[in-house]
């Protein structure tokens, strides 16, 4: 997956855990908390999407760097590079 | 419960009143809507199909699910939070309490179910059958959904309601247990309002329409309305049903303080135990219950106006209830039997709620609701008194004894008066 698909991914995985969340003008750089209302279960709920879609595992001690999609994304491209988009 | 005849020689402060209900049942999201179809004989049983099991039949409940609750408040709740929120909330709405200004760690919150637990955990195993059951995809919302306070929980959550909540366990009579919780905390003074009923998700579990089947207690009928049928010659079993039913609950002298609009007192019940079988029920026990809440109330037979039947549709639970009702009640000329369930089906932890709030309208318009579906009435549920196909004036309604019996052989009457 490219950063832009992994992007679109976790913007998918959002809508689905914070249906009621308008996600159309969601900054990058800015951390999700403070533009949404997420809890430590809705990061539990995006870690689980990603095991379960694409097999990503992120252990506990690496949870902070799911603190905005711009960390979220340069995490995960190592893991999700030689993931194929469905 | 207070050793005094009467409930009506109680002071104020010990006399337990009705002063709103909210539900959602299968034909009905309010109580108007619930009793015009209950006296037309509208159903709201209708076609449905779970996993494992296929094609069935239940009672679906169609709310305005959103007017409560936020999406991601019922994606993370359970289908039992989000009908007793409704219920709650719709209860709340329609008591006149000036709810902004309640001191809600006074607000005691008795919600009775069936089951709790089986719908989420069915769903994770489902789940993680797609990764050969390895249990790192377990959700992490498993145990706030399946802790057994859960629907009462959720209730608290969503109104900032501080005081006790928590869920009553009784099998099939657990939406009179809630009540009677109520009550009994009411009258502990250890609440101010009690919101108080039951909740049943049971049709999203596959289990209990499986364990009905292989019982060989679950209805079919090539027509889903005709399929619950108590006390018919031709009834096959029950028909599970989700719904909720609350009550707001005051004590008297609070009511009469804030002049709030009264439904009716509850002034007697009883709890007892078959102590005989796992399923089969037991009618000397039945009418041991009845007679306990009738002599509680300082009753007689023949003051009970209408008597709401919990007959499921089973072969022998209709008879064997019937068989307490002629013990209980066999000198009352004057009692009229009838049955809610033909409407609805079975709504498990709301049953007894839910059709106690279908007849709580006959103390104004002295309507008794007749169950649809008895073409042929089984023999053995001729009752002297029962009101079949239409709907029945009556002279007067002063009293309304409310039946809900369980597995387990739990048995339950709650009896209410015109206020």
């Amino acid at each position: 997956m490219t950063p832009a698909e992994i992007r679109d991914e976790i913007l998918d995985i959002l809508s689905e855990i914070a249906p009621d969340e308008d996600l159309s003008d969601l900054e990058d750089a800015k951390s999700f908390r403070e533009q949404m209302e997420l809890d430590s279960m809705d990061f539990l709920d995006i870690v689980m999407e990603l095991r379960k879609r694409h097999r990503v595992q992120i252990p506990e001690d690496e949870y902070t760097n799911l603190a905005s999609m711009a960390s979220t994304v340069s995490y995960l491209e190592p893991k999700m590079k030689d993931i194929i988009k469905a | 419960m207070i050793a005094i005849d009467k409930t009506s020689q109680l002071p104020d402060d010990q006399r337990v009143v009705m002063t709103a209900v909210g539900l959602t049942a299968p034909n009905g999201n309010n109580l108007e809507e619930y009793r015009a179809n209950l006296l037309a004989g509208k159903s709201g049983v209708q076609d449905y199909e779970i996993r494992y099991v296929g094609k069935t039949l239940a009672g679906i409940c169609d709310f305005e699910s959103t007017k409560y609750q936020t999406k991601k408040d019922i994606r993370r709740g359970t289908r039992a939070g989000a009908v007793g929120v409704w219920a709650a909330q719709e209860a709340v709405a329609r008591s006149g309490l000036d709810w902004a200004n309640v001191d809600r760690s006074r607000v005691g919150i008795y919600v009775g179910v069936t089951e709790h637990g089986n719908v989420e955990t069915e769903n994770e195993i489902h789940s993680i059958k797609a990764f050969d059951y390895d249990t790192q995809y377990w959700s992490h919302h498993h145990n706030p959904r399946t802790v057994a306070n859960n629907p009462a929980g959720e209730i608290a959550l969503n109104m900032g309601i501080t005081g006790p909540h928590y869920t009553i366990g009784a099998a099939c009579a657990a939406g009179n247990a809630g009540i009677i919780q109520g009550v009994q905390m009411l009258r502990l003074h250890e609440c101010d309002v009690a919101l108080a009923g039951g909740v049943s998700e049971s049709i999203h579990t596959f289990g209990i329409f499986a364990s009905f089947k292989s019982q060989g207690a679950l209805a079919s009928h090539a027509d889903p309305c005709q399929a619950s049928r108590p006390f018919d010659r031709d009834r096959n079993g029950i028909v599970v049903s989700e719904g909720s039913c609350m009550y707001v609950l005051e004590r008297l002298s609070d009511a009469k303080a804030r002049n709030a609009p009264i439904i009716a007192e509850i002034v007697s019940y009883a709890i007892n135990t078959d102590a005989t079988d796992f399923v089969l029920p037991n009618p000397e026990r039945q009418a041991q219950c009845i007679s306990m809440a009738l002599a509680r109330g300082g009753l007689a037979a023949d003051q009970i106006d209408i008597v709401s039947t919990h007959a499921t549709g089973t072969s022998s639970g209709d008879s064997q209830e019937c068989d307490a009702l002629r013990r209980a009640f066999g000198n009352s000329n004057r009692t009229r039997f009838n049955n809610t369930k033909s409407f609805i089906g079975h709504t498990m932890g709301a049953a007894g709620a839910l059709e106690l709030a279908g007849n709580l309208p006959a103390f104004q318009d002295r309507v008794c609701h007749a169950p649809i579906n008895v073409e042929n009435l089984d023999p053995d549920c001729a009752l002297n008194g029962l009101v079949v196909q239409e709907p029945q004036e009556l002279s007067r309604v002063d009293y309304i004894l409310n039946n809900s019996f369980g597995m387990l052989g739990i048995n339950s009457v709650l009896i209410v008066r015109r206020f």
